[in-house]
């Protein structure tokens, strides 16, 4: 761990000048980026873009980029993929890594993570193991595994990207809930554009190295995806990433 | 067209021809069933499992012993089961075969602890550090190219003819299929688990302990009866060449009396207790591995 830098007042992700090549191929070129405690921004981009570079950056398991990146200690990934430990009961996956000191401190963290799983609604699956869960069940602990934590900043790296369209729609709400409840500052990294909108207070895209386009959302909530004001979004930015709307 | 459903499988014509629809379609299509209906036959016989796996070792059983008393082989080519077991009964009333049983499997036990032991930590130093796997790695290949029946001689040398030589050959021979198979499957172990590991904050020994190690158990298993096997190969020879005592000590002294029955009875004994040390690891599978089924309790 580096040494804490001070960032400017009420910035849960700061990042200024972000390079990061992979041999010749330079995948970001100085990148800036900024989000408010609490804010839930929505990241764009196609594919090869970078989008999955940036969010291994911030989550600190790439130390080879160049610029300045800060981001609090209390952050979490949840990946596209579960990345449950299958060798581990639900309940001592959802507090990995996690130690609670002091007496009781046992008691304390399974209690918190029984929590956790009940927010997502799986409390009565904390002894499962992993091979057992449906694929949305199994991403519903990741999200728990995140939440448990009470992050400061939650990197969702494509996290309903595998899931099917019913499931995708039950676990949209679901995150939304729980960020309303517990405010994280948010970076979510998609290709999709619907998701984007109806769930982000910000969208940016990300283009040749480069945030290109920083768009905020002034839809209130729920929204609606037929709206005008959505189509309109949705248009812009399909437009934006390279997809001619008829 | 036909229906697929069960009642309307017996009976009927294995090919179907539909009656033309759309004329523009041209000529009507055969239509047959995906797969050939299989009669059942009624009332078989259901024989317990395990019932059925001791037919073949029991038909062995009668073969050998009907090649012997209808004079296939000599009793001094071959002892006949009955020959065996009649030896198993004089031994163990003299107390021979109790006494040299349980020094063989005091030593094959002992190789093997401190064996596995032994490869078990240097898989974990050569998977975790490049440093280890630099330093230790060519010189752990090219030590397991040795044949470790080949160093007996020199172990003598080195270490006399007490119970160390023979528990160190023992130990030899289990360090390297735990090795590899435990460093293979260190190496193995997905990175994207590491990485949610690491992006969940555990430190360098819990991601060793949570993460790496359970990850290579199924690996290390797979070492483990391989070493198995390994510990009697080299439990036989360091007994028949330098001992007072133990199983290959019992079968070298049976070839200076001509007492055949006595070696069968040995080799018997290692294929008992191979078959028990397979299922003892199967065993410890099945509760260690329980995750890669997914059941409930246990």
């Amino acid at each position: 761990m580096t040494t804490p830098v001070q960032a400017p007042a009420a910035t849960a992700v700061f990042a200024s000048g972000v390079t990061r090549a992979f041999g010749n191929r330079e995948v970001l070129r100085g990148l800036d980026i900024s989000i408010a405690p609490g804010e839930f921004v929505a990241l764009l981009g196609r594919s090869g873009t970078g989008k999955s570079t940036l969010l291994r950056i911030l989550g600190g398991l790439d130390p080879d980029y160049g610029g300045e990146a800060l981001v609090p200690r209390r952050r979490a990934v949840v990946f596209q993929e579960p990345r449950l430990l299958p060798w581990q009961r639900v309940l001592p996956n959802v507090a990995l890594g996690l130690a609670i000191s002091g007496p009781n401190g046992r008691a304390r963290l399974r209690e918190q993570s029984l929590s956790a799983l009940s927010e997502v609604g799986l409390a009565s699956h904390a002894r499962a193991w992993p091979v057992a869960l449906s694929g949305g069940e199994a991403q519903r602990v990741a999200l728990a595994r995140a939440l448990v934590r009470e992050p400061q900043l939650m990197l969702l790296d494509e996290p309903f990207g595998a899931l099917d369209a019913l499931t995708r729609a039950r676990m949209h709400g679901l995150l939304q809930d729980l960020c309303a409840r517990h405010h994280p500052a948010v970076l979510l990294v998609t290709h999709d554009v619907d998701e984007a909108i109806l769930l982000a207070d910000r969208v940016l895209v990300l283009s040749e190295g480069a945030i290109t386009i920083d768009l905020p959302v002034r839809l209130g909530r729920p929204r609606d995806r037929g709206h005008g004001e959505f189509t309109a979004l949705r248009t812009r930015l399909l437009t934006e990433l390279g997809v001619s709307v008829e | 067209m036909t229906v697929l459903g069960k009642s309307a499988k017996r009976g009927l014509p294995a090919a179907v021809t539909s009656p033309p629809g759309d004329p523009a379609a041209g000529a009507s299509i055969t239509l047959v069933r995906p797969s050939a209906a299989k009669p059942r036959r009624g009332g078989r016989i259901r024989i317990p499992r395990v019932a059925r796996r001791v037919i073949g070792p029991v038909l062995v059983l009668i073969a050998w012993q009907l090649a012997c008393t209808e004079g296939v082989f000599t009793s001094v080519e071959v002892a006949s089961p009955i020959a065996v077991l009649d030896a198993a009964r004089e031994l163990w009333s003299q107390d021979v075969l109790q006494s040299n049983m349980l020094i063989s499997l005091q030593r094959v036990v002992e190789g093997l602890v401190i064996g596995v032991a032994a490869g078990v930590a240097l898989a974990v130093l050569c998977g975790l550090f490049w440093v280890g796997e630099d330093l230790f790695d060519p010189v752990i290949q090219a030590a397991r190219a040795v044949p470790i029946l080949g160093l007996v001689p020199l172990v003598i040398i080195w270490f006399g003819v007490g119970e160390f030589p023979k528990v160190f050959l023992i130990a030899l021979g289990c360090v390297f299929p735990v090795y590899i198979n435990t460093y293979a499957a260190i190496r193995g172990v997905d990175v994207k688990l590491v990485e949610a590991g690491q992006t969940f904050g555990l430190t360098r020994l819990g991601l060793v302990r949570r993460v790496i190690l359970p990850g290579s158990l199924p690996g290390f298993l797979v070492g483990l009866r391989f070493a198995l096997v390994a510990v009697w190969v080299v439990d036989v020879v360091a007994e028949e060449i330098n001992a007072q005592s133990g199983l290959g000590y019992l079968i070298n002294q049976a070839q200076t009396t001509d007492r055949t029955d006595i070696m069968f009875l040995c080799l018997a004994i290692y294929a008992i207790l191979g078959l028990v040390a397979d299922a003892i690891v199967r065993t410890l599978e099945r509760y260690l591995l329980v995750w890669r089924h997914g059941f409930q309790g246990a």
